[in-house]
């Protein structure tokens, strides 16, 4: 599994990987909301974590599609689908997905800081929105893995995975925006959207392996 | 080591490719499938490795025992593409494969070297020619252990020299006791293999 590991984070970060893509959309979405605002710092800051948080929910559907393309391009994904015996699929997809999140997933939630003074943020804002996204995105991702099993036969899948994906990433957008402004907004808590949003990813960190593994072994032709 | 196909039939999307097919390989056999284009080679050796579902009659993989519990975990699948990564060197390639696959048998360097492929593992494997790539997927064989290869036009690009290399080795996996089954258009040179021939019967 560690090799697997390995492996993935190896291409992510060579040429071709990708792993910049979404941190490149992630800045370009941040720096062109405030032109498209206009210099209100209140409005900016209030909204902040929100565009924050969706921007980083954008990047993170775009590398989706090829999580198992590439690997069944060149034939890889047949034999991660026969070593079922001996590595369970979805543990293979787990740590597929883990690999994702760390080579393309993690470098928007270190972006995120930095794009946050860009929203005219509050430090303790800006250090709650990234926390609540380093706990919320694995959720984005292990979401992503079923659907991108699903859509893994299409030559075009990419907006077809973000289409399948999108509605149900809602319930992790809500909470981690709600914790966010938690930390802020005085009367609203922070600790209980907080704390659901981490279940809504230890949850999805069992379902969405499995349920991509599903998909994986019926998807075969 | 058994395995056994009892009028198996295979299907692609709803529609059957094949049906009745039956053999029994004892290990230390190989059986060589051929026939023309679309016959259902190729769906065959996926039906035998489990990616397809059995669609009729049954496939059976007798005393496995536990390290071999089925067809999946007994075989090694060799398909048109060589599963491996253009961006990774082809010691990267084989290390990956190795760990991941599990009961070692070969390092990757000596897999390469069986293959005549030394001191090139550094390479990416996207440098590589087509004859290298089947020769480097061809090394992915001897990386782990497994009874049973499943081979898939296997000698696809190699050359005469690579052939020769390649039905040594295929004869020497006989003679250890491995099952192969070989779906070809050429001929590989394993001598006192069964054949079958697709799309005739059908």
């Amino acid at each position: 599994m560690l090799a697997l590991f390995l492996r993935d984070i190896r291409l992510s970060i060579r040429a071709g990987g990708g792993a910049l893509t979404g941190v490149i959309f992630f800045l370009a979405v941040i720096a062109t909301i405030p032109f498209g605002v206009g210099p209100d710092l209140n409005l900016l800051a209030r909204i902040g974590p929100a565009i924050l948080w969706i921007g980083a929910l954008l990047a993170c559907l775009l590398g989706l599609d090829r999580l198992f393309q590439a690997d069944r391009e060149d034939g890889s994904l047949d034999l991660l689908v026969l070593g079922n015996d001996r590595q369970m699929l979805a543990l293979t997809v787990l740590t597929k997905c883990l690999a994702h999140w760390a080579g393309s997933v993690l470098p928007l939630v270190i972006a995120a800081p930095l794009l946050g003074l860009f929203m005219n943020m509050e430090p303790i804002g800006i250090g709650a929105t990234a926390l609540t996204l380093l706990v919320g995105t694995p959720a984005i991702t292990f979401i992503g893995a079923a659907g991108a099993a699903v859509a893994v036969a299409l030559p075009r899948g990419g907006l077809l995975i973000s289409v399948l994906v999108l509605p149900l990433t809602i319930p992790v957008l809500i909470f981690g925006v709600s914790a966010s402004y938690g930390a802020v907004a005085n009367p609203d808590p922070f600790l209980q959207p907080f704390l659901i949003l981490a279940a809504l990813t230890l949850f999805l960190a069992v379902l969405g392996p499995v349920a991509a593994a599903l998909a994986l072994r019926h998807g075969t032709d | 080591m058994r395995l056994i196909a009892e009028n198996l039939g295979g299907e692609r999307g709803g529609e059957a490719v094949f049906s009745g097919i039956n053999f029994a390989l004892e290990k230390g056999q190989a059986l060589i499938v051929t026939g023309p284009n679309g016959a259902g080679k190729s769906t065959l050796l996926r039906v035998i490795a489990g990616l397809l579902p059995v669609a009729a009659g049954r496939l059976l993989i007798e005393g496995g025992g536990e390290d071999f519990p089925s067809v999946a975990s007994a075989c090694h699948y060799l398909g048109h593409q060589n599963a491996m990564k253009t961006a990774l060197s082809v010691a990267e390639n084989l290390r990956f494969w190795r760990d991941f696959s599990g009961a070692d048998f070969l390092s990757a360097e000596e897999a390469l070297e069986t293959v005549g492929l030394d001191g090139i593992g550094h390479l990416p494997f996207g440098y590589l020619s087509t004859g290298q790539r089947r020769r480097a997927a061809i090394a992915k064989l001897l990386v782990s252990r497994r009874p049973l290869w499943l081979l898939d036009e296997p000698t696809a690009g190699l050359d005469k020299a690579s052939e020769e290399r390649f039905a040594r080795l295929m004869t020497e996996h006989c003679g250890e006791g491995g099952i192969i089954i070989a779906a070809t258009h050429l001929p590989l040179g394993l001598e006192g293999a069964k054949a079958l021939v697709m799309g005739e019967a059908v």
